[in-house]
């Protein structure tokens, strides 16, 4: 590992998918645009939080760079090398190297398999211990991710949705991925239980120095376990940032909406007045200009006409508004 | 002053399994009054959504049934011993109610008009002509643009938030006045989440309409609700005004349930949790149900039942050691 590389480089990915062309006489594109040129970077060792409303392209981004789903355009460089057109042995390797946690604890496992099976499968498909040695590491996997190993007879039916996605988890981990993507894990489950697997998470990226993608719809959440955030509309990043910076001062107006929406758990705080109208936009048909601007509380009329470039300050922050360029670069006072 | 809309009182509900009956609602109790919004919170399987069913006759197997207790509607009928013809006319026309999902409790054969006039004529004497216009006003009234352009619509027509408002359109039909919200935004993004809980607070301004939102979210809870009640096992183990039951609650599942919220404390890193799981159906535990995950428990809790008190008139606890200081200034 070349430590001045990125862990993960991810330059102009576009994600098309093509419409079903069902009617004779409909000639319009149905192309779903689900992700439109979305760059981003990943340390080693770093948590990316990924938030945005539902179609948004948040799952469509994670199976694009782990080259589980299907890419269109654009270069995903996995520590220096080039995983989007790579070779047959360029993807082996990145499977060895990355791994998923997916939202549905149940649907994720074989019912018919028990958990310690589970686990050995994962250990045996990438070559990572003699047959010997499997069972004390199955053990050593359900110790990790909290469980007591007498659970390893155990099938998923006999589980709780908790211990289902702690299993999802073990068999991320026996991989011994350098990169997890973790798609929503945590909104299954009950708020009790949430927090038993975040912290987990937050204590295995600690002790495994993980780099992860924290794919949510839930704010709170990313705010308590990422670095930083980047917020996805309509297939684009239109905000980035250290998770403070974001949270504390957001620029970009969706984002600023994002945020005032958490229900937060103060009995003083009523919903907010000015609410954000609509949802978003079919991906077949994006909206000119700024993606955003149907729905923006403070669109002109230069956001409709020319697409908005995003722009970077200094500390990395990101915003893609013509409004942001003042709070992106602070004025010296 | 009136009744309640709606008094619930030691309201229980079994299941006839292999192993012997198993109560899922064990004398759940509540009052709900004129434009009240009362929240119902608790883990999954807390017997949430079977409380609400058993209100309105609609439990989901043959083998679940009431085994006691009243639901009294207006302080006058009680609804646990009409007969299901009665209870069709008090489902959609006094009580309504809407669910998580509204693509599984919307026909996607019929057009959205066409379900909300279906259920005006099932309960009122008018003409075809009038239901629509009626069927128009609601939807116009649930924030749905063009209701008459859109009236002919289908399900799938909508996008997941109208569809939501199109399911309180059918819901609201026949101007009930209670209305019974399933976790109705948990599918939702919050953005459209905080527009239907805008909603809900208008008709319930409106309309004075009676609403029991059940819901996990404790911040949703903040936002919207008058009281709380907060469920455990079958049971309700504290139940108060909001901003008691969110600043000075005492039994230690709630103020657990509020310190877990992922949005509370100091917004970064470790969450606090709950230890353990909820307990599942068949398994229940001995004397307080929440006695295996409680840092307060102890061998009373583990063997006697803690007695529902009203330590306030308006605020209930089932707890042997509860938490802080209890006023019990208020007691009758
Ligand atoms: N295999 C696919 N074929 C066609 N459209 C797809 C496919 N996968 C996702 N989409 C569409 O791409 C958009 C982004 O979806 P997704 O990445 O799942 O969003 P998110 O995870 O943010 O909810 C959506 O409009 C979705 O319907
Ligand atoms: N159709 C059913 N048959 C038997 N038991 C059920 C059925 N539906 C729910 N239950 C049980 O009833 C209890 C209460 O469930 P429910 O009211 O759905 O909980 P909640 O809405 O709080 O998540 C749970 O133990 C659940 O397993
Ligand atoms: S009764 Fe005992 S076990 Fe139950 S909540 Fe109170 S202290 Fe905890
Ligand atoms: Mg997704
Ligand atoms: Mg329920």
């Amino acid at each position: 590992m070349n430590s001045s590389v990125p862990l993960l480089e991810v330059n102009d990915l576009v994600v098309h998918f093509a419409g079903s062309t069902m009617g004779l006489f409909n000639r319009s594109d149905q192309t779903v645009k689900a992700l439109n040129s979305v760059s981003m970077t990943i340390r080693s060792g770093e948590t990316l939080g990924l938030v945005g409303e539902s179609g948004s392209g948040k799952s469509t981004f994670g199976r694009a760079i782990l080259r589980l789903g299907e890419l269109t355009s654009g270069s995903v460089l996995f520590d220096g090398v080039e995983v989007a057109n790579g070779t047959s042995g360029d993807i082996a390797w990145l499977r060895r190297e990355t791994a998923m946690v997916f939202q549905d604890p149940y649907g994720a496992l074989n019912p018919r398999m028990t958990v310690g099976d589970a686990i050995a499968e994962v250990l045996t498909v990438h070559n990572k211990i003699p047959t010997a040695k499997l069972n004390e590491r199955v053990q050593e996997l359900l110790a990790l991710v909290g469980m007591d190993t007498e659970l390893a007879s155990r099938r998923p039916a006999d589980l709780s949705g908790g211990q289902c996605q702690r299993v999802g988890i073990a068999r991320a981990l026996a991989i011994e991925p350098r990169l997890i993507v973790a798609d929503e894990c945590v909104a299954a489950l009950d708020v009790s239980i949430q927090g038993q697997i975040i912290n987990l998470l937050i204590e295995l990226r600690e002790k495994m120095k993980l780099s992860m993608i924290f794919i949510a719809h839930d704010l709170a959440i990313v705010r308590r376990l990422c670095d930083r955030v980047a917020v996805m509309y309509l297939g684009r990043i239109v905000e980035e940032g250290p998770t403070d910076r974001v949270f504390n001062a957001p620029c970009h107006p969706y984002t600023q909406s994002l945020i005032s929406a958490i229900p937060e758990i103060d009995p003083d705080k009523p919903l907010p007045e000015q609410l954000l109208g609509g949802e978003p936009p079919s991906p077949i048909s994006l909206p000119n200009g700024c993606a955003f601007h149907p729905r923006c509380p403070i669109a002109q009329d230069k956001c409709r006409d020319s697409p908005v470039p995003a722009l970077r300050g200094e500390d990395g922050h990101l915003s893609a508004c013509i409004f942001s360029s003042e709070s992106i670069f602070p004025q010296p006072t | 002053m009136s009744p309640p809309v709606l008094s619930v009182r030691d309201l229980s509900v079994i299941a006839k399994t292999d192993q012997g009956p198993q109560t899922l609602v064990d004398r759940v109790s509540f009052e709900l009054n004129r434009g009240e919004i009362l929240g119902l919170v608790g883990e999954s399987g807390s017997g949430k959504s079977m409380t609400c069913r058993a209100i309105i006759g609609l439990l989901p197997s043959s083998r679940i049934s009431i085994s006691g207790g009243s639901v009294i509607l207006r302080g006058k009928s009680d609804l646990t011993h009409l007969e299901e013809s009665d209870m069709r006319k008090v489902r959609g026309g006094d009580i309504g109610m809407i669910f998580q999902n509204p693509s599984s409790h919307l026909d996607p054969v019929m057009s959205i008009g066409g379900q909300i006039t279906e259920s005006i004529r099932y309960h009122h004497q008018v003409n075809r002509a009038e239901a629509r216009n009626r069927a128009i006003e609601i939807l116009h009234q649930v924030g749905i643009s063009d209701p008459a352009q859109r009236i002919d619509d289908y399900p799938h027509e909508f996008s997941g938030g109208m569809r939501q408002r199109a399911m309180i359109a059918v819901a609201l039909a026949c101007n009930p006045e209670i209305l019974i919200a399933d976790e109705p935004t948990t599918a939702l993004d919050v953005t459209v989440q905080a527009q239907i809980l805008r909603l809900l607070m208008d008709l319930r301004e409106k309309r004075e309409l009676s609403i029991i939102l059940i819901t996990h979210d404790l911040g949703v809870v903040a936002q919207v609700c008058d009281t709380v009640a907060v469920m455990y096992g079958g049971r309700i183990c504290e139940r108060g005004p909001k901003r008691e039951i969110i600043l000075d609650a005492h039994h230690p599942y709630t103020t657990g349930l509020i310190d877990c919220q992922p949005s509370g404390g100091s917004h970064r890193g470790l969450v606090k949790t709950i230890a353990g799981q909820p307990p599942s159906q068949g398994s229940m535990p001995t004397g307080c149900a929440f006695h295996p995950r409680c840092a307060h428990a102890t061998k009373e809790c583990a063997q006697t039942e803690p007695a529902a008190v009203d330590y306030q008139p308006n605020h209930m606890l089932a707890c042997h050691h509860p938490i802080g200081e209890i006023n019990e200034g208020g007691r009758a």
